[in-house]
Formats: structure tokens, sequence, C-alpha cells
């Protein structure tokens, strides 16, 4: 149940672009194409909930035991570039279909600010192993989500006739802002 | 480059907001105030000018291959520095900011002014290029706060501006009244201020 919870409301109600305003920059940038929207959300999806289980360990084990909780933004980035250089590593020798289909968004994952941000409210949540992989896996979903209806959209605005100020980013921004009117509405479910 | 240019250039021409839309994370998230924009500001202009200094210090040992991981680092350090100077001496403001502190560290605007400025350019300019694009930011993340904070809850750093009867318009504080007045802000200052700097 706790589980279920957890992910109703990384995905709906607490909607991490929508609602935390984390991992804005790539949801701008890579949203104008629904191709590049699915390769990078399969990308994030993949990098967060490992990088979650990492930094779970890393915090209870090593900051926790040590007593230097102190350095946790420091050893947590430090955690997440070396793991996104990791999976490039691996993925290219092992996938390389998958290499080549997530490959340009691997390197841009380290400064995607879901990934760090995650893995720090989730020790703040206190959250066990598996709720913390949950909750990982889950905030990714919800990205990977904003990501795909956003490009569903833009690829229609585009042919939108607006005035030549609006064009773009702007626009853009006020779609977000009512899409995620709508995504207030999920607020109810719990 | 002149001193001026560089102002120039943070403030208007390559505002990191309005114009170059990296960090936006942060400008979205803590612009429901103004006192809470302006303290987020203070952090980031501090971090940016001093992790500036410091990697234009070091541009030269920095071996090329591994520069990214070490701006990181030096960015990670100064975040932490801010992280406990507020939770020691600003307690409400740090748990209102929360999680954000934090995320200063993968604020694209930091990465990018170390990557495209600091490695290439002095100290003394490196770090007015850190106050310039600061300010950008400032400028930015105050001017959405402001307006935010007056239709979202009808107060101004706090102080109450309208009457008792006076019904605000919760929308602008929620989540999406920041994505709406960014992308109207960015609007118009793309069509009033770039289009004058053009002419000249």
């Amino acid at each position: 149940m706790d589980i279920v919870n957890i992910i109703i409301a990384n995905v709906f109600i607490n909607n991490y672009v929508f609602s935390r305003f984390l991992g804005i920059c790539p949801f701008l940038g890579v949203s104008n194409k629904m191709e590049t929207a699915t390769g990078m959300g399969i990308a994030v999806t993949f990098v967060t909930t490992l990088a979650s289980v990492i930094t779970h360990i890393i915090q209870k084990y090593i900051l926790e035991v040590a007593n230097i909780e102190y350095l946790q933004t420091i050893v947590f980035i430090l955690v997440i570039a070396s793991l996104v250089q990791f999976v490039e590593l691996v993925l290219k020798k092992t996938s390389p279909s998958l290499y080549n289909a997530m490959g340009v968004y691997l390197p841009l994952i380290t400064t995607n600010c879901i990934v760090l941000g995650v893995a720090i409210l989730n020790i703040q949540e206190n959250y066990n192993i598996i709720q913390t992989a949950v909750s990982g896996f889950s905030a990714a979903l919800g990205f990977t989500l904003a990501l795909v209806l956003m490009a569903s959209v833009r690829e229609k605005l585009e042919v939108a006739d607006i005035h030549e100020s609006l064009e773009g980013f702007p626009l853009t921004l006020i779609a977000a802002g009512l899409m995620s009117i709508a995504f207030a509405g999920f607020s109810g479910l719990m | 480059m002149k001193t001026s240019d560089i102002f120039k250039n943070g403030l208007i021409k390559q505002n990191p907001i309005f114009i170059q839309l990296i960090g936006m994370c942060s400008v979205l998230a803590v612009s429901s105030s103004l006192k809470n924009s302006v303290t987020m500001s203070a952090a980031v202009i501090g971090v940016l000018v001093l992790s500036n200094i410091v990697i234009s210090l070091i541009r030269k040992v920095i071996p090329d291959k591994i520069r990214i991981p070490i701006f990181i680092v030096v960015i990670a350090t100064f975040v932490t520095l801010v992280e406990m100077l507020m939770k020691a001496f600003m307690q409400p403001m740090y748990q209102a900011l929360g999680i954000f502190i934090p995320l200063i560290v993968v604020n694209c605007l930091i990465l990018a002014r170390a990557e495209s400025f600091a490695s290439k350019n002095g100290v003394l300019k490196s770090a007015l290029d850190g106050l310039a694009m600061g300010l950008g930011y400032t400028i930015a993340i105050s001017v959405l706060g402001t307006i935010r904070e007056i239709l979202g809850s009808g107060t101004l750093w706090g102080i109450q501006l309208f009457g008792e009867n006076f019904q605000p318009a919760g929308l602008f504080i929620a989540p999406p009244g920041a994505f709406i007045l960014l992308g109207i802000l960015i609007a118009i200052f793309r069509s009033v201020v770039v289009k004058r700097i053009s002419q000249e």
C-alpha cells in the first residue's frame, strides 16, 4: 500500500516537473520531438533509479557511520556524475543499439536536478531501500510522462499562428502552466 | 572585453533566465515571494562568483578531460558552504528554500559560466562575469517574485498591500502561475528589450 502511495504521489500528485519544478531544463530542451522525449525519458528513468539506490546505500553505510552527513551534496553529485559515465561505458560495450538510442542524452543527465533532487528527498523522507528504489523509479516515470505529454503538445504548437514574441519557449511555458493546472486536479486522489 | 560589456551581457543580452533559459528550476520554484527570491539570488551570486574565481585560478592546471567533474567539485564545495551558513544563521529561510539550496550544484547557469567563461578568462574578469550573470538571475527572479507575491497573496516582502477585502488569486503562488507568468515575462522581455538593443 505504501509503495502504491509513493508511485501515485510521485507520478501524478507531486509530479516532479509540474509541481516540484525539478528537471525543467531538459523538460524545455528536449520536448520538441516525440522521439527525443522518449529517449531522454528512458535514460533518466534508468539513471535515477540506480542513483537513488546507490546514494541511499552510501548515506546509510558510509556518511552516517562516519558522521560526515554534511558532505552529502558533494558526495552525491560525484556519485551521480561517475554513475552516468559508468552507465555510458557499460552500454557502449554491452548494448550498442541502446547506447545509440540514448547516447546523446546520457551526459546531460548529470545536471538534471531530478536525479540529485530525488536522492536528497529520499533521505529526508527516511525511506528504506525498497521505498527509495520505487520513489526514484516513479519520480523519473512522472518526468517521462510530463516530457511525452509536452512533446505531443509542442508538435502541434509549431504550426500554430501566434505573435512572434511568444514563439518557442514562452508559449511552451504557458502550455506547461496549463498542463500543471490539469495535474493539480490529481491532488484529490489521496 | 570591457567591464561594461560583461555587465550588459549578464543583465540583458545574455540574461540567463530570459534569453538563455538556463537555471530555471529554482526560478520557478522559489519565486513565490520576493523575500525568498532575493535570498536565493544572494546564494546563487555567492556560489557563482566564488566558483568562477577558483576555476579561473586553477584553469591552467586542470587536465582537459576531467574538467567537468573538477568544476562540479568546486561548485559543490561552495554550495555546501552556503548551505551550512544558512543552516546556522537563517534557519527559517533555510527551511523555506529547502531542497533548492543543495540543488544549486546542478544549476546549469553556474556550470555553464565555469565552462564557457571562467575556464578561459582571468580572475578579475571571471569574478565580474559571475557577478553580472548573478545579477541577471536576480532581476529575473525578483520581477517574477514581486508579481507572484502581489497577485497571489496580496503582500510584498511580507507587508500587506491591500485592504482586508482583497481576495488574492491563489493560482499565482501555485505552480501553474509560475509557468504562465514566466512565459509572459520572457515574451515581454524579448519583444521590448531585445528589439531595442538590436536597433542601437
